[in-house]
């Protein structure tokens, strides 16, 4: 037993644990005011807070449309149910580099249905809802299906309308479920990379993320500069999961 | 031996004998250590002091794959993925004996267990009663020196229940394996054992044959637990070691019928003696001559002298 | 009437979002042919980069599994100091960015880091090679065995493996027999959901590789570099097979996954 645990922490000191911990003992190569210039400079900081606000903004839009289709999929039933089910993992099993190409065939210059996004911050959007898809409907689903419909018919009996029972009653308890899956859209979204490479034309200081921006340091050799955005994305990455243990801890809780 | 988890105190000071060949039962209320004990010393447990012996030799040491025990599980711990014919024979494959012998082997054990049929169908596939005979079949096809059951019938329907601990009396008449297994149930305790260890709180309260704990129980909880109580005056007595007299006889006690339940063969009479309920277990043929209306006045005195104290307490010595 | 309403929204939602531009990239790519399509995926660049692709998926998926089953039968049947934090961090790859994990390794492997320059000078070449893309394929998908293969292990409790061990069965035995029967499937769906992942990772791989053309790219890393070459039709014939292998593995893993009640 204490081989195993010595392996398995080998394995993960080696490819996770110490190459992360480099990214931050990098990231203070120019102490701390050299790291507070990389992270503030113009194109940096832009690229953070398009990468920030585009995130919560997924996250909210797959709130409301996650938990509507996760409803959809469980309440509802109509041909072909199941193989919308399965498409919603498409974005999991698909290459982000794929998704890129595919949102940008429909949304780009050789639209065919007229609407051209490309090379505005709206195009990174889409890239995020689209690979940020599966999370929140897959955190729901599950609940909602063990959800025990006799609380919905008791409030029924008792003069409650569908809108009420929704919220009063469903939504309560879909919500650990919810925000789990949202934390999960927002860490994603965050870190995206590929998906939005080809669509948003990545120009600096209108559509291109973080993760890009980064991407651009370390071709031009600037590794201190990447690691210091790197770290924060990292910083909110770690506050991400802890969040859903958090999470995880409190609806447990409440049983 | 003791043992602790944390700062639950499971076994203290805890010893116990076991005679070869004997149908041990291990009784005693939930959470009493009787699991634990039974856990020890199969050797999936490690007792923080004291020692296992088997057979005369010291297992303490020895993991429970070299104990030589058969242990079954309360909730069968089926090998799901394999046969019921697999199941059993997954002990003899481990030791690598030639094919021709395991298949008679397992045979044997079928037909012992009345499964021969079932032989290639799953666990998942057989109740519950079906999987425990199963599982006892693969315990014993090693041929073990102990065999330990954790509250094997605890999973089962009451019928079923019943059933399977006469059967597993017969088993033990024709095998003689020393065996020793754990119940909550004092009825299926007393039913099947040669001899029963009572444990609750950690620690032993008696040992003895199922007649010597009911007659002559060592403290009020051994009594209270093996057999219905109801108390006269300080004193616990059985119900039905009560004699009701309408007249007084100068060792009576007088009280007041509350109650009279007709209960098939059985007659409950409940009483109160100076503020004190109690309950008399009387038969219809007692009955008949009392004048047992609610309100009446009635006359009670124990059959015997109450409880005997036991003669040994067979409580723990040493660790 | 509202149930319609909902309906409604969700599958124009789906439309718009996933239906029509994966229909459309299908429906491009054979725009001129099965033909044309042949000729870009037998091009040697297409077929070196399917070459590598599949070199490191393999690698990935058999270290993955190995490891992920180890891993998972340590956080579940163990205790041990540290184990909560050392469960936080197998979760830690989902939420990392994939650029952020190239950069991680690069500091650590690369020739000009301490430990990297010590494995170069030893002709061992990590970055820009096939052991770093292995690595960074590896970081990312490293929860998804654990996180398959855990909850089975903790829902078949131990009282199998423990009966086994009354039987007679070695540690390694009970694992070969009693252990991996139970866990097969969900094993097998954590395999194709890292083959997934392995096959479509792009960021980790675009820093970690030095994209090297018939070297180290790969598949995805071969779509970007023809699309951005104008390429248009060898972009979407890779793509092609890269969905098309997307969408196989969404249906085998479906397939896959009513049979984990019985396991």
């Amino acid at each position: 037993m204490g081989l195993g645990v010595g392996l398995a922490t080998l394995y993960l000191s080696l490819i996770v644990l110490i190459p992360l911990t480099a990214v931050v003992w990098k990231s203070s190569d120019a102490g701390l005011s050299g790291f507070w210039r990389s992270v503030t400079n113009p194109e940096a900081w832009a690229a953070l807070r398009l990468t920030v606000v585009a995130s919560l903004l997924v996250a909210v839009i797959n709130v409301v449309f996650g938990t509507l289709i996760a409803w959809v999929l469980v309440r509802d039933d109509f041909p072909g149910k199941r193989a919308v089910d399965g498409l919603i993992d498409l974005p999991f099993a698909l290459p982000t580099i794929v998704a890129g190409l595919v949102l940008l065939a429909l949304y780009g210059p050789q639209t065919p249905i007229g609407i051209d996004l490309a090379y505005t911050r709206t195009a990174v959007l889409v890239a995020l809802l689209f690979v940020t898809l599966p999370f929140v409907v897959r955190t729901v689903q599950p609940v909602l299906m063990e959800l025990d419909r006799d609380m919905e018919e008791a409030a029924a009996s008792l003069g409650a309308g569908n809108v009420t029972i929704f919220r009063r009653v469903v939504l309560p308890n879909l919500l650990p479920a919810i925000l789990a899956g949202t934390a999960l859209s927002f860490a994603r979204a965050i870190a995206e990379f590929g998906s939005t490479v080809l669509i948003s034309g990545n120009i600096p200081f209108k559509t291109q993320v973080s993760a890009v921006q980064i991407f651009g340091q370390i071709e031009s050799d600037n590794r201190t500069g990447a690691a210091a955005v790197a770290t924060v994305l990292l910083i909110v990455a770690l506050a991400v999961i802890v969040a859903l243990d958090l999470i995880k801890r409190w609806s447990a809780r409440r049983g | 031996m003791t043992k602790r988890f944390g700062d639950f105190v499971a076994l203290e000071d805890v010893s116990v004998d076991v005679p070869s060949g004997s149908l041990t039962a291990l009784l005693g209320p939930s959470g009493g250590g009787k699991s634990t004990l039974l856990r020890i010393i199969a050797g999936l447990e490690q007792p923080d002091s004291g020692m296992v012996e088997i057979a005369g030799s010291d297992a303490t040491r020895l993991p429970p794959q070299r104990r030589n025990v058969g242990f079954v599980f309360q909730h069968y711990a089926a090998f799901k993925h394999m046969s019921v014919y697999g199941n059993v024979a997954f002990g003899l494959e481990i030791r690598k004996r030639p094919k021709q012998e395991i298949r008679r082997k397992v045979n044997e054990l079928l037909e012992l267990v009345h499964l021969e049929q079932f032989a290639h169908r799953r666990p998942s596939q057989l109740s519950g009663g079906q999987r425990q005979r199963m599982a006892l079949a693969r315990a014993l096809a090693v041929e073990p020196q102990v065999l330990l059951l954790d509250e094997p019938f605890g999973a089962l329907d009451a019928q079923v229940r019943k059933e399977l601990r006469k059967w597993l009396r017969r088993l033990h008449d024709e095998v003689h394996v020393t065996t020793v297994f754990v119940t909550h149930d004092q009825e299926e305790a007393m039913e099947v054992a040669d001899s029963i260890v009572v444990i609750a709180g950690g620690r032993i309260e008696q040992v003895g044959t199922p007649s010597e704990l009911y007659e002559r129980p060592a403290n009020d909880f051994v009594m209270s637990f093996l057999g219905p109580v109801t108390k006269l005056g300080d004193q616990l007595v059985r119900p039905h070691d009560l004699h009701l007299r309408n007249a007084p006889d100068g060792s009576t006690l007088e009280g007041t019928v509350v109650r009279v339940l007709r209960l098939g063969f059985e007659v409950r009479v409940e009483v109160v003696i100076d503020g004190v309920d109690l309950w008399v277990q009387l038969t219809r043929e007692q009955v008949d001559g009392l004048n047992l209306e609610p309100g009446s006045v009635v006359h009670v005195r124990p059959a015997r002298r109450g409880r005997e104290p036991s003669v040994v307490p067979a409580c723990a010595i040493g660790p | 009437m509202a149930k319609w309403g909902l309906r409604l929204a969700a599958l124009v939602y789906l439309l718009f979002l996933l239906v029509l531009p994966v229909g459309l990239v299908f429906w491009r790519t054979f725009e001129h042919g099965l033909g044309a399509v042949w000729k870009q995926l037998t091009e040697p660049n297409a077929r070196h980069a399917f070459e590598v692709t599949l070199k490191v998926a393999v690698l990935a998926v058999v270290l993955n599994t190995v490891f992920g089953v180890l891993l998972a039968i340590l956080v579940v049947r163990h205790d041990f100091p540290g184990k909560r934090l050392l469960n936080a961090f197998i979760d830690l790859p989902l939420a990392v960015s994939p650029v952020v994990v190239g950069l991680a390794l690069i500091l650590v492997y690369g020739k000009f880091s301490t430990f990297g320059g010590w494995l170069a000078d030893r002709g061992i070449q990590v970055i820009f090679s096939l052991p770093g893309m292995v690595m960074a394929t590896i970081f990312v998908s490293l929860p998804l065995v654990v996180r398959e293969v855990a909850p089975v292990l903790e829902e078949i409790g131990i009282e199998q493996e423990q009966a086994a061990w009354t039987l007679g069965a070695g540690p390694l035995q009970t694992f070969c027999r009693v252990t991996l029967p139970a866990i097969r499937w969900a094993l097998a769906y954590g395999a194709v959901l890292t083959l997934a992942r392995s096959l479509g990772e792009f960021g980790a791989i675009a820093v970690v590789s030095g994209r090297l053309v018939g070297k180290t790219q790969t598949l995805t890393l071969y779509v970007e570099q023809q699309f951005q070459n104008f390429n248009v039709a060898g972009a979407y014939a890779a793509s092609f097979v890269l969905a098309f292998i997307a969408v196989v593995i969404l249906v085998g893993v479906n397939v896959l996954r009513p049979k984990e009640g019985e396991a």
